[in-house]
């Protein structure tokens, strides 16, 4: 509906014809960026609100908190400041355990000198919150490009759990399974995990593009199939069971020569897979913006009928895409398993497929997006722990969070009435992403 | 009721789509409303139905202004609304449709199916509507559609019916029985508004008539004012919807289509049989004419044209280009053999809207050299050629960079053109090239596709719009559904393609499926004589198709449309 | 896009025709091979009635090996004549009665020669009453789609309907009061899915997803903050007994399946046949349905869209929220994280299957039901596979269906698109 029937075509040299503007100053152009609420000022203003509601949501759970305003009238400055004391509380804890915690300083400050402090690992722990973060990023960076890519498609990877789970039993089996020769096997392994996704992924673009079968549909069975799957595959000695598992439903060890091999010595956890995340990022942002693969993909995700017009097959791009994002789902079981776990269990996909949804939205399905999304949300996973010991503030308040902002980036209109804030003056025709089951 | 508008003005943007319209439609009449598309028709009626909020000016009835927030205010004031694009629900029954919004229930809210069958049947008979009250809405002829549309008015007791460019769906016949029924309307004391931009139509039924141009009212006359007059109102100045062209000297056979048969895109039920939109064409198309295949929308010429382009899959028969077999050949392939297509729906299948013009102008060679090498597209070279054509088209956009959605119809259009057109082509499938279109553009379209005939392509030509067909077309097919029901020559009068185009067979001449050849002027010159055709320039038509080889096919006046010029024989 | 899809399909529409005359006959050699042919000699016995029934039915006890064979051949019959043109109530009831004999064959391979018998009651009211989650969800589906907005968020209504019921029902100590905060509570998320889909036109789907999401952390959180140090007084809900309806519930089989159970299943039957009616008797279904159809001919008849949608979706989500009631103060009482596990994806699995209609997702809720109580019966007798396979049945039958394998599916046309005046 971009041209309503009721209006008009515009008679001909009404086109507006605009000088073209002048190039605003640096400054002027932040301004007009604020005022106007384009999509980078709403993304952190919805990161914002969702940090103010989290932060009541802590404040008015915690008891001391709801005493403290329960003698509001007595004493309003107290209640406030409880409730700021507690918010503040948990952020400062996320923040100490992602990004940068003063105390690993200070420890540092009073070792002798720096060799000892490089050698007994003062050094590294000032970098541990910064590694973790990292760490945490790096599966939600792939599985994020993952949906990011369906999704400039046109394609909904709701999937990308099944995706994930398809991706680590190949890796995990190649890890353990099989003896190789130390990088060959990271490499084989990594590989592994890559086709193990990529099948899932084909399967359901086969689907679409065969039978006409919702992907959103599909992808949302797909995860609870292979859950299962997996739970019945750890469950078989002779399958992905550990010997003497005794049903506790857990894979071997893989191979040490599986591993992926850790960037900044042993005390932090960063490994190449924060790499080869960020490798893949590039790769496609290339392959979307130019290449022709990506090419065909935005066309058929922007419009399928003048793509199929202009020659282009659309279920050959759809099975293509979502053999790509299955890959990359895939892959990022992969650095999961070489990287950090080592091995399977049942529960190892844990909320991978729904945090990739969420990056995805966050990182507007842009490579450079998804990398920035993934690392604020590793960061809020890798700090979450350290909050939940030092202020008692479950883990799950992240979980809460993450949602939050992604409702807010989704509604532009929202935050932009919040802040009162114009719309933007582009007009444009935004891409309607909103689709239904007969699309 | 009297139904008066005073002052209507609707700005959309810089545009003024209404300028201060003041317009009154007494009971019992029918006040038709010309103009051309985007002269602001539309746009007058959302407002008058609630659709629109006007920027200035009121609605008065029996002299009390009214205020129309919603098609809910129309309703109760008793305006009634045909929408060009029908508001009808499929899947429901056409006593459902009626009702919808204005049920008949039982306590509780439960439906009264008997009474709102009954409601069906009386109304239907008063007025000679002959509707099935059960059919399924999904399952009815579009003209039928149209009268269920009718009923929701009626049952609603409207008092004024709106009737959005009703007759662009039908056939000549369905128009007839379209005008009866709305002059038992009209006896029946309802004021009637009938939009349209076809003079004829206009002058047969209406008893006022309004014209609107550049969202201004330029006039009001009685019926009996004359074809030149009432176009030169609508369109403004002397427009002429003919562009100068030569004689067409065709060549080789290029295109090849014999027995061609094509299953509907209607979602069936495994097991049964599809039913055809395309039933059997054969007909040939050689290097440098244009085959202009006239009908009534939706008598299987999209699906001809997207089994042409293998877009949809071909149930029977053979295309073959240039000799080559290419039934079965993938879009792709049909491109690259030089194969052009302008689809019908530009918004829809031409065009992608978010996308940077440049990148639309590649659309389909994005991925072979200059623009590509590998897997790898050379943004260098796609810009330099977008710039080239933004040029040589004259498309008016801001940069190569603008989203093509912006544009104005006419540029996009032009977009389209610039990245067909803009390849080596041996086949150009045009499909309704000009739709929504304002006459300049049209001019330009029309000026592409000859040039492209000229230097040697085949081109078929699909459109509804008979000016169109008459400029345009060296020979034409008339297809309903799913079928040929003629080939003439281009100077065949328009009574004649009325009655092919309503699937009548009127002459008993056989079918040419091949390219002109000397029978065509034997044809016309019957045509010519029959009594009841033509008119002078059918005659004066005819006459020049019997010198051999005189086929200037001009008479676009034949088509009752913008232009009164009589048929030169200028721009040799 | 429809012609697309249309396109796309047209080419398999021959290779299609086989597909359920092989699937039949792959079931009829699973019947053959693996049930009968592993099958244990001996009897297996199933039970009709429970202990302390006043009427008692007796036992029937079938000679496994013999009737898992009778059932592979009576279906390798049926994929002979599913192959031949058939009616579409014969292609329907042979899809039935396949699976029957599949269960059948099932059965007679994990009980023959067992000491267990199989209590055919027990499969029953276990179906029924884990499905009541599912018909609800469900039926909060239809309400939606049949209105034009995506639900997806059923998981997430149906958890916080759970979540709410077990607080308020274990803090006031009064279980109705836990139905009611339930639905409210449900309908809250609802109002979220309304205000972003309706009114700031966020994709339906990425919605429910994020929806979800956002309910199963708060719930998480609230239960790790609050739930867990106040487990007495917050989270110790009594729970709904049975209610025997008199005379009903004394048939045989039927009696203690249908009428002798929570005051869940009756509100869930007086809700099934409101919603079926109320869809497709009443004025207000003929403008709902409308609304998913063909929104702008509603708009044009004077029917306000966006309240209809807002309407629907609230109700929607009031419903499931009784459903997720159910979770904790219908069956185990105390609320547990994300304890509704995927109900919510089945309930939409269940409206795909059940093709956006009442009843149909109902019996295709009924329908995962029975294979997860199967399930979770046949996994206390320890049979050697099953469970697992058992639990995909839903997932791998809703694929099945939006494949097209067992004819088309259609949704409502304008369902998750966003409605915007032209």
């Amino acid at each position: 509906m971009s041209e309503s029937p009721s209006a008009p075509a515009a008679p001909p040299g009404s086109t507006p014809d605009r000088k073209p503007e002048e190039k605003p100053s640096f400054s002027r152009a932040i301004l007009d960026a604020v005022i106007e609420g384009n999509s980078v000022v709403v993304t952190i203003l919805a990161i914002l609100v969702a940090i103010v509601l989290g932060g009541l949501l802590i404040a008015f759970t915690t008891q001391s908190v709801l005493h403290a305003w329960g003698d509001f009238f007595s004493s309003p400055g107290n209640a406030i400041a409880q409730a700021w004391d507690a918010a503040s509380g948990a952020y400062v804890a996320i923040f100490e355990g992602s990004i940068f915690n003063p105390h690993t300083v200070s420890a540092l400050f009073q070792q002798k000198s720096m060799s000892i402090a490089l050698h007994d690992g003062t050094v590294s722990s000032v970098f541990y919150p910064l590694s973790e973060t990292c760490v945490q990023a790096t599966p939600l960076i792939l599985a994020g490009l993952s949906v990011a890519v369906a999704f400039r498609a046109g394609l909904f990877n709701i999937g990308a759990s099944s995706q994930w789970i398809g991706g680590a039993i190949l890796a995990t089996w190649l890890g353990y399974g099989v003896n190789l020769p130390i990088v060959i096997h990271v490499v084989v392994c990594v590989i592994g995990g890559f086709v193990g996704g990529a099948v899932l992924g084909y399967v359901v673009g086969l689907l679409k593009a065969r039978t006409g079968a919702h992907e959103v549909i599909v992808t949302i069975m797909a995860n609870y199939i292979m859950q299962y799957l997996l739970a019945y595959l750890l469950g078989k000695p002779k399958l992905l069971e550990k010997p003497g598992a005794n049903g506790n439903l857990i894979s071997p060890n893989i191979a040490s020569n599986a591993h992926l091999p850790l960037l900044f010595g042993t005390h932090l956890r960063i490994n190449a897979g924060f790499l080869l995340a960020l490798a893949c990022a590039a790769g496609v942002w290339w392959l979307m913006n130019r290449s022709t693969l990506g090419f065909e993909f935005r066309t058929v995700g922007a419009n399928p009928n003048a793509a199929r017009s202009s020659g282009m097959s659309v279920t050959r791009t759809w099975v293509l895409v979502m053999l790509i994002a299955g890959g990359l789902a895939g892959l990022a079981a992969s650095t999961v398993i070489q990287g950090t776990d080592f091995s399977l269990n049942f529960q190892s996909y844990g909320t991978y497929g729904i945090d990739a949804i969420t990056v995805a939205l966050l990182g507007r399905s842009k490579p450079g997006g998804v990398v920035l999304a993934a690392l604020l949300y590793g960061a809020l996973h890798a700090g979450a722990p350290l909050m939940q010991a030092s202020t008692g503030v479950p883990v799950d308040i992240v979980q809460v969070i993450q949602a939050l902002i992604v409702m807010f980036v989704a509604a532009p209109p929202l935050v932009r009435a919040i802040f009162r804030l114009r719309a933007a003056r582009a007009g444009g025709t935004g891409q309607v992403l909103s689709k239904g089951w007969n699309s | 009721m009297n139904l008066e508008l005073q002052g209507i003005t609707k700005r959309f943007g810089s545009l003024v789509a209404n300028d201060h319209i003041d317009l009154s439609i007494a009971p019992g009449t029918i006040h038709a409303l010309l103009g051309e598309n985007g002269a602001g028709k539309s746009t007058l009626m959302n407002i008058l139905y609630g659709l629109l909020q006007p920027d200035e000016g009121k609605i008065l009835v029996d002299g009390q202004p009214i205020t129309v927030q919603s098609p809910k205010d129309a309703l109760a004031a008793g305006i009634g609304m045909v929408h060009q694009h029908f508001m009808l629900v499929p899947v429901f029954t056409v006593a459902e449709n009626v009702a919808l919004g204005h049920e008949e229930t039982k306590p509780l809210g439960w439906l009264d199916r008997r009474r709102m069958r009954a409601k069906v049947r009386q109304l239907s008979e008063q007025y000679g509507l002959r509707v099935d009250p059960d059919a399924l809405t999904e399952d009815l002829p579009v003209g039928v559609q149209q009268r269920v549309e009718i009923l929701k008015a009626l049952v609603r007791d409207a008092q004024v019916l709106i009737l959005d460019e009703p007759t662009a769906v039908l056939t000549p016949g369905e128009t007839e029985d379209l005008f009866r029924i709305m002059r038992e309307l009209r006896a029946g004391g309802k004021g009637v508004v009938f939009i349209s931009h076809k003079l004829k139509e206009v002058q047969a039924i209406a008893d006022t008539v309004t014209i609107l141009r550049r969202g201004q009212v330029v006039g009001e006359r009685p019926p009996s004012t004359s074809e030149d007059e009432l176009a030169a109102l609508m369109v403004g100045r002397n427009v002429q919807l003919r562009v100068s062209k030569t004689a067409a000297t065709p060549g080789r056979v290029v295109l090849d289509v014999s027995d061609l048969k094509v299953a509907t895109t209607q979602v069936l039920v495994p097991g049964e049989e599809a039913a055809l939109a395309v039933n059997g064409l054969t007909f040939r198309v050689r290097a440098g004419e244009i085959l202009g295949i006239a009908g009534v929308q939706g008598n299987g010429q999209t699906e001809l044209c997207e089994a042409l382009m293998g877009l949809l899959p071909v149930t029977e028969g053979g295309i073959h280009l240039n000799d080559r077999d290419i039934t079965g050949a993938s879009p792709r392939d049909r491109l690259r053999a030089g194969v052009g297509y302008i689809p019908e729906d530009r918004q829809q299948d031409g065009l992608v809207s978010s996308f940077a013009v440049a990148e639309n102008i590649v659309l389909d060679t994005y991925d072979r050299a200059p623009y590509a090498s590998g897997v790898a597209l050379k943004l260098g070279a796609i810009r330099q050629t977008a710039t080239e054509r933004l040029a040589e088209y004259d498309i008016r956009a801001q940069s190569i960079d603008t989203p093509v959605g912006t544009l104005s119809g006419g540029n996009q259009q032009k977009v389209i053109l610039a990245r067909e057109v803009g390849r080596d082509l041996t086949l150009l499938l045009a499909s309704q090239p000009t739709r929504g279109l304002d006459v300049g553009s049209i001019e330009f379209v029309h000026r592409r596709i000859i040039e492209e005939r000229d230097r040697g392509v085949a081109v078929v030509l699909v459109s509804s719009e008979l000016d169109e067909i008459y400029a345009l077309s060296d020979r034409i097919a008339i297809m309903y559904e799913g079928r040929f029901t003629g080939f003439r020559p281009p100077d065949v009068p328009v009574e004649e393609l009325g009655l092919l185009m309503a699937g009548i067979d009127g002459s008993a001449t056989p079918e040419v499926p091949e390219a002109p050849g000397i029978r065509e002027a034997d044809e016309a010159v019957e045509a010519a004589e029959d009594p009841g055709a033509g008119g002078a320039a059918g005659v004066e038509g005819a006459a020049r198709a019997s010198e051999a080889g005189g086929r200037e096919a001009d008479g676009a006046d034949r088509a009752g449309g913008a232009t009164s010029e009589g048929p030169g024989t200028e721009a040799k | 896009m429809t012609t697309l899809a249309v396109a796309g399909r047209s080419s398999l529409s021959i290779g299609r025709r086989w597909v359920a005359p092989a699937a039949f006959l792959l079931l009829a050699l699973i019947d053959i091979f693996f049930f009968a042919h592993y099958a244990h000699k001996g009897d297996a016995t199933l039970a009709f009635s429970q202990p302390f029934a006043k009427v008692t039915v007796p036992n029937l006890a079938l000679p496994g090996r013999a009737t898992a064979y009778v059932m592979g051949g009576l279906s390798v019959v049926l994929a002979a004549a599913r192959a031949l043109e058939l009616g579409k109530v014969a292609r329907r009831a042979s899809i039935g009665l396949v699976l029957f004999f599949f269960v059948i064959a099932l059965l007679c391979w994990a009980y023959a020669g067992s000491s267990n018998t199989f209590n055919v009651i027990n499969q029953f009211q276990g179906t029924l009453a884990d499905s009541i989650p599912l018909i609800l969800g469900a039926l909060a589906g239809c309400l939606c789609e049949r209105a034009g907005v995506i639900n997806i968020a059923i998981e997430g209504q149906l958890l916080i309907g759970a979540f709410a019921g077990a607080i308020f029902a274990s803090a006031f100590g009064t279980l109705w009061l836990g139905i009611i905060a339930g639905s409210a509570a449900g309908g809250l998320v609802s109002l979220l899915l309304g205000v972003f889909a309706i009114a700031y036109l966020v994709d339906q789907v990425i919605l429910g997803v994020v929806l979800n999401v956002f309910v199963s952390g708060l719930t998480g959180y609230l239960y790790d903050k609050l739930l867990v140090p106040y487990a007495n007084t917050l989270n110790s809900p009594s729970t709904y007994l049975p209610i025997k309806i008199p005379l009903l519930g004394d048939i045989p089989i039927i009696g203690p399946v249908f009428f002798d159970s929570t005051l869940f299943l009756y509100i869930t039957y007086i809700l099934v046949a409101a919603v079926q009616i109320g869809l497709f008797k009443t004025a207000w279904g003929l403008r709902v349905r409308a609304v998913g159809e063909h929104p702008q001919a509603a708009d044009t008849v004077g029917i306000s869209v966006k309240l209809t949608r807002y309407r629907n979706v609230i109700l929607a989500g009031l419903i499931a929220g009784i459903g997720g009631a159910f979770l904790t103060i219908g069956s185990v009482g105390s609320f547990g994280k994300d304890m509704s596990s995927g109900r919510g994806y089945i309930a939409l699995a269940a409206v795909i299957f059940g093709r956006w209609t009442p009843l149909g997702s109902v019996g295709a809720a009924l329908l995962f039901g029975f294979a997860f109580e199967l399930q979770s019966i046949l996994s206390t007798i320890n049979v050697p596979i099953g469970s697992y396979f058992l639990l995909m049945v839903p997932y791998v039958a809703t694929i099945i269906a939006v494949a097209g394998l067992v004819g088309q599916v259609r949704a409502p046309a304008a369902d998750g698109q966003p409605y915007v005046k032209a």
